[in-house]
C-alpha cells in the first residue's frame, strides 16, 4: 500500500496538474477561511494561499520550479488581468481627468518617498550594496522592479522577493492604517494602495469597490512608470 | 465574451511586442492596459469586454499566488538580511501609503 502510494505520488510529482490544483484548492479555501473571519486583513487570502503552499512545498520537499509548472497557468493570467484594468479606468476617467494635478503630485512623493525611505532605513542597520539596490525600487510591480535592480545593481530575484512582502505588509497595514488616519476618500485609498503595494494593493483595493481599484490601477502604473525612469537616473546623479 | 477575452489578449500582445521593438522600461501588460483604454475611449466598452475584465479582475488576488510562493526561493538571503530588509521594507511601505492618501485627500475636490 504505502509503496503504491508512493509511487502514485512520483507519477503526480512529474504532472502540471497536481500544483495547479492544489493552487486553485487551497485559494479556494483561503476564500471560505478568509469569509468566516470577516475579511480580517491578516487572513488574506493570497497570503494565506501562500503560506500553506510554501509549507506543502517544504513538507513535501517540492522545489519551486517543480510547483511553478503546474502553477504557470494562473500567474499567466496576471498578464490579461493587468489590460483589464482598463476597464475600470475608463470608467472614472472624468474623475481622473478632473484630480491630474493631485494625482501626478501624490505619486511622485509616493514613488520617491517608497525608494528613500527603504534605503535610508536599511543603510541606517548596516545593509550595503546589492540588498540596498535591490530595496530601491520596492513598491513597484515585479517586472519593472526585477528590471531596474538590475540596471542599478541589485539582484533582480531578490527585488521580485521584497516586492512581495513589501504588497503583504501594504494589505495587512492599509485597512488599521486608514482608519488611524482617518481616510474615507475612496479615491485616495485605491492611489495609495496602487503606488505602495502594487497588484497586491490594487486587488485589495478592487476588493472595496471598483472606483478604488480604478484609482489604485493608475497608481500602479504611473509608479511602475516613474520608477523605471527616475530612479536609474537618481542613482546615476547621487554616484557620479 | 470569447471576443472580449481576444480583445485583451491582443492589447497584451501588441504591448509586449512595443515594449520590445521600442526598448521601452515598462511591462508588455502595463502598455497593453495603456492600448485598450485608448480603444475604450475611442470606441466604449463592449458588453462582451466587460465580462471578461470584471471575471479577470475578480480573481487578481489568486493570480498573485504562484508568484507569491516565490518567496520560497529567498531563504538564505532573508535569513542573512532579515533586519535592513525588514525594517526597510516595513517604514517605506507604511510611509508611502499613509503619505500618498492623505495628500490625495487633502488636494482633491470633495466627491461627487
Amino acid at each position: 500500500m504505502g509503496e503504491s502510494l508512493s509511487r502514485v505520488w512520483v507519477y503526480l510529482e512529474e504532472q502540471p496538474l497536481v500544483w495547479l490544483t492544489l493552487t486553485l484548492a487551497v485559494f479556494v479555501a483561503a476564500v471560505w477561511i478568509n469569509r468566516r473571519a470577516r475579511g480580517a486583513p491578516w487572513l488574506h487570502p493570497t497570503i494565506l494561499s501562500m503560506a500553506v503552499l510554501i509549507g506543502l512545498l517544504l513538507v513535501t520537499g517540492t522545489d519551486y520550479d517543480t510547483y511553478f509548472e503546474g502553477a504557470q497557468f494562473i500567474h499567466f493570467l496576471l498578464g490579461p488581468a493587468t489590460v483589464a484594468l482598463a476597464v475600470p479606468l475608463h470608467d472614472n476617467l472624468r474623475q481622473i481627468r478632473r484630480l491630474l494635478l493631485p494625482i501626478g503630485v501624490a505619486c511622485i512623493v509616493g514613488v520617491t518617498v517608497a525608494a528613500a525611505t527603504a534605503v535610508g532605513v536599511a543603510w541606517l542597520v548596516g545593509a550595503r550594496g546589492a540588498t540596498l539596490a535591490s530595496l530601491a525600487p520596492k513598491s513597484v510591480t515585479t517586472p519593472i522592479s526585477m528590471g531596474v535592480a538590475e540596471q542599478i545593481g541589485g539582484l533582480p530575484s531578490l527585488a521580485a522577493g521584497i516586492v512581495l512582502m513589501t504588497g503583504v505588509v501594504g494589505v495587512v497595514a492599509a485597512g488599521p492604517l486608514f482608519r488611524l488616519m482617518g481616510i474615507r476618500d475612496e479615491r485616495a485609498q485605491g492611489l495609495a494602495l496602487g503606488v505602495s503595494a502594487h497588484g497586491f494593493g490594487t486587488a485589495y483595493a478592487l476588493g472595496i469597490s471598483l472606483r478604488a481599484g480604478a484609482f489604485a490601477g493608475l497608481g500602479l502604473g504611473l509608479a511602475g512608470i516613474l520608477t523605471a525612469f527616475l530612479l536609474p537616473l537618481a542613482v546615476r546623479l547621487l554616484a557620479g | 465574451m470569447l471576443w472580449g477575452l481576444t480583445l485583451v489578449f491582443a492589447c497584451q500582445l501588441a504591448g509586449e511586442v512595443l515594449v520590445r521593438l521600442l526598448g521601452l522600461p515598462v511591462p508588455g501588460p502595463v502598455l497593453g492596459m495603456v492600448i485598450l483604454l485608448a480603444g475604450v475611449v475611442a470606441g466604449g466598452v463592449p458588453t462582451g469586454l466587460r465580462e471578461v475584465a470584471s471575471g479577470l479582475l475578480r480573481y487578481l488576488p489568486l493570480f498573485f499566488v504562484p508568484a507569491g510562493v516565490g518567496l520560497i526561493t529567498h531563504g538564505d538571503r532573508l535569513r542573512s538580511d532579515w533586519l535592513p530588509l525588514g525594517l526597510g521594507i516595513l517604514v517605506s511601505t507604511l510611509a508611502t501609503l499613509a503619505l500618498v492618501a492623505w495628500l490625495l485627500q487633502r488636494l482633491a475636490p470633495e466627491d461627487d
